[in-house]
């Protein structure tokens, strides 16, 4: 009796649809969830092997791994050393893979591997919590002139820590350099000069080590790269041309103050790098990463293996009632008992589509002839359908026996289907029977089946798996869709011919 | 083979479909609180009778198992009755007995069926296998309606009955429904009963389908669907009308039916009606809905309402209702 305005109704249902796909697409952008099934995401497989000769004595080697490089996130990280004990230690920044033996001699090889996966998130440089101060640096004449004159030049030209860098390293590599670039240069390479007079200009500044990604190279070596402290953190600059920031196919493997590699007990020692490119699908990826993002919490790759199996299964039942809406809202087809259909379609899923469709047929159609003889009982309705139950387990222990002794393991998941159910279906389609005849129990089973059919195909569908299990939210647009489905009022598909006799109106 | 109407068409005509009856009218008019009252029929009874509004005369109700068994000694004398589900819907679970030969019950299809047979049909009723819901239920035991023979020839085997959808208290659309041999006995539609519409304005057949398809004559005794026109007919109206009152529901159908001694009778209050009535018709119900809708001042009494409805349908002179009993038939007509 009362009307309520409809756009409080629309509103709600449009925001709930936007909120769904609007959590969705952040899902996709911040965690990478792919829209599709099996896509795949490139990741850098990165060997490092460390060669060395063993005295004979307790052996100690650590090696400096990667510690949040920018641009990647690590996947994996494991060793590879018969015989040592290996460990990853952190100490204030400097992430380390130490391996210990008490004793070995002769030549040892010691191996480290990490994936990568490129990630445009971590582009940007973390900043740091303490500020830094430069390190000590002592110049002796006359290069500490040499190096005011350069420093006074390049200041000139800049106004920051970051252009006066641009400057220094365009200045050290010109091609015509003046006598203090000269000077400077004579007694040490590019990068470590560059770390020296930055540090001397009062700017914090380090040396990091870069790794070249390339596919399936081998005996790589670390090249130098140039990290200065803008007070908030550091700034990647490449000391060979001068260009900030952190190349796509660069790995930085060290960016810590401190050795690259320390072996103790051993000599001659050697580090080089591998790599191969890989692919892995990229839910893998997502799925390792599920447990540290804070965004991940909210995924369901978080729970246990078991429910997760639960929740592939229950998550798609959104989809069924969704297609039962559908035929039955705007198709019209009709069904014997409402949601009986996504139940069917569930053990469908279980069974697959023929052998399900087989073994139901044949476990309603004999139950149909026990109730007939149930019927002539004279029961009471409650112990009828009871007994129903029983016989309904007794045909699934039956079909499931003959099939396996036959040879066909399809028998079997006839288990699959929800007994209670059946033995309604059988009732409801036995007083069918009786009461509108043959006809209509054909035309309401035949109806179940096909929308427990279609349901079935769009639950079976590999995109409906992933993105009801990996966009959970998505079924908040469902709920929209069904609602909206719910304000339908025009005609059935049905309708449009059960009506066709009224053509002789117009 | 296929025949489809185009969407426009019914809009043009005024189709009222399945979704649209189902938000617009039912629930947007039908207090859900009511609808007891009429998947009742015990209660509907109770609730009609005291509006005037006469039903089947009420025998025996039986709401327990042990009473099944004292079935036996109080039907001893009954020769005719009618066993119904009281939640029952659609004439689910309805048994009609017409006589009796030796110690089985017949049927109006002829056939015969021993009272274990009615016993077990009342422990299913009981047990609520015809309830909506499956809810527990009780049998009701009603007199046998006798239909009006000058009604009753049209039909084959079962009593027919007139169906009347009454919105907000205004009878909009009638429609006669006739038993078949295809049908078994019953007036339902979809089983193949004869849906014959009835102008609201006089009780004259308008049109008579069957499965949906129109016809001239009665499939089974060939009688001429077209002469049939209903006495009482501004009666009938008023009956249906004032059910509004008794039940506040406001989008339902009337299922009267015509017994040769007591009259018009209710039979039974539908929350829910279905659209066939439209085909039987020949006309869609929207228009008339919506002129209803569309009422500035609403009719008070039933009275009004079926003038107004009357009116509408084409009525030029309607007289007092009269509520003509046939066996008083020959005074009214002198």
């Amino acid at each position: 009796m009362i009307r309520h305005s409809k756009t409080p109704f629309y509103l709600a249902t449009l925001l709930l649809i936007a909120a769904g796909l609007a959590l969705a697409v952040l899902r996709h952008l911040q965690m990478g969830v792919p829209w599709l099934p099996g896509e795949q995401q490139p990741v850098w497989l990165v060997e490092a092997r460390i060669d060395f000769q063993a005295w004979g004595e307790p052996v100690s080697v650590n090696l400096n791994i990667p510690d949040q490089p920018p641009g990647f996130y690590t996947l994996t990280e494991q060793a590879a050393s018969p015989g040592y004990g290996f460990a990853i230690t952190d100490h204030q920044g400097d992430r380390r893979a130490e391996w210990n033996i008490r004793e070995a001699i002769g030549p040892q090889t010691l191996y480290f591997k990490t994936r990568l996966v490129p990630d445009e998130y971590a582009r940007e440089p973390m900043p740091t919590d303490t500020s830094v101060k430069p390190y000590e640096v002592f110049m002796e004449e006359p290069a500490a002139t040499a190096a005011r004159g350069l420093l006074q030049q390049a200041e000139a030209r800049s106004s920051d820590a970051a252009s006066l860098t641009r400057e220094l390293i365009a200045l050290l590599n010109s091609a015509t350099p003046d006598q203090n670039t000269r000077l400077l240069l004579s007694d040490g390479t590019l990068a470590p000069t560059l770390y020296k007079l930055l540090n001397f200009a009062g700017i914090p500044a380090r040396l990091a080590d870069g790794l070249q990604l390339e596919d399936a190279r081998r005996q790589q070596t670390l090249q130098p790269w140039l990290q200065i402290h803008d007070g908030q953190r550091w700034l990647t600059f490449n000391p060979r041309t001068g260009v900030q920031g952190v190349p796509e196919d660069v790995l930085l493997w060290r960016q810590a103050e401190g050795s690259l590699l320390d072996v103790t007990g051993g000599t001659a020692s050697t580090v080089r790098f591998s790599m191969l490119r890989q692919t892995v699908p990229a839910l893998q990826i997502v799925r390792a990463e599920a447990n540290e993002r804070a965004f991940g919490s909210l995924s369901l790759y978080q729970l246990p293996v078991e429910q997760q199996g639960m929740f592939r299964m229950l998550l798609l039942l959104p989809f069924g009632a969704l297609v039962v809406c559908v035929m039955r809202i705007l198709v019209g087809i009709k069904t014997s008992g409402t949601f009986m259909p996504v139940l069917i379609a569930v053990a469908f899923v279980q069974t697959s589509l023929l052998p399900g469709l087989a073994a139901f047929l044949s476990v309603v159609t004999l139950g149909l002839l026990m109730r007939g003889y149930l019927s002539s009982l004279n029961l009471l309705l409650v112990s009828r359908i009871s007994a129903l139950i029983i016989l309904v387990l007794f045909i699934t222990a039956g079909i499931s026996i003959i099939g396996y002794q036959m040879g066909f393991s399809t028998g079997m998941t006839v288990t699959f289907f929800p007994m209670v159910i059946l033995a309604w279906t059988i009732e409801r389609m036995s007083i069918l029977w009786e009461e509108e005849g043959a006809h209509e129990v054909l035309i309401q089973g035949a109806g179940s089946l096909i929308v427990a059919t279609l349901a079935y195909l769009v639950m079976r569908a590999p995109l409906a798996e992933h993105i009801s299990f990996n966009f959970p939210e998505l079924h908040l647009v469902v709920l929209g869709l069904i609602l909206l489905l719910g304000q339908y009022t025009g005609y059935k598909l049905t309708e449009l011919r059960r009506f066709a006799p009224m053509k002789r109106y117009q | 083979m296929l025949d489809w109407i185009r969407p426009r068409a019914l809009n043009q005509l005024g189709m009222l479909s399945m979704n649209k009856r189902n938000i617009d009218y039912i629930a947007r008019y039908n207090d859900r609180r009511a609808y007891p009252l009429v998947d009742n029929k015990l209660q509907t009874k109770l609730v009609v009778d005291e509006y005037e509004v006469a039903s089947p005369e009420l025998l025996q109700v039986v709401s327990e198992q042990h009473e099944i068994g004292h079935f036996r000694e109080r039907v001893a004398a009954l020769d005719g009755f009618a066993i119904k589900p009281a939640k029952g819907s659609g004439g689910k679970g309805i048994l009609v007995i017409t006589g009796r030969e030796g110690d089985d019950f017949v049927k109006p299809s002829g056939a015969r069926v021993s009272l274990a047979d009615i016993e077990r049909h009342l422990s299913n009723i009981l047990a609520g296998l015809y309830s909506l819901g499956g809810s527990p239920d009780v049998a009701v035991i009603e007199a046998l309606v006798r239909c009006d023979p000058r009604l009753a020839r049209y039909s084959h085997e079962g009593v027919p009955d007139i169906r009347i959808v009454v919105f907000k208290g205004y009878p909009v659309m009638a429609m006669l429904r006739l038993a078949t041999h295809a049908s078994d006995g019953k007036a339902n539609l979809h089983q193949g009963a004869v849906g014959v519409g009835l102008n609201l304005a006089n009780g004259q057949a308008l049109n008579a389908v069957q499965f949906d398809r129109p016809i001239e004559q009665h499939p089974d005794n060939g009688l001429n669907l077209a002469d049939i026109r209903i006495d009482n007919w501004h009666y009938l109206l008023n009956m249906s009308s004032r059910c509004y009152e008794a039940t506040g529901l406001g989008y339902m159908g009337v299922d009267l039916v015509v017994d040769e001694t007591r009259g018009p009778l209710l039979l039974e209050l539908n929350a829910r009606p279905g659209l066939a009535i439209q085909i039987a018709n020949g006309q869609g119900l929207l228009p008339r809905l919506k002129a209803i809708e569309g009422l500035k001042r609403p009719h008070l009494t039933p009275e009004e309402r079926v003038h107004w409805a009357m009116t509408q349908a084409g009525a030029d002179h309607i007289s007092a209702p009269q509520r003509s009993l046939p066996e008083l038939e020959p005074a009214f007509q002198a």
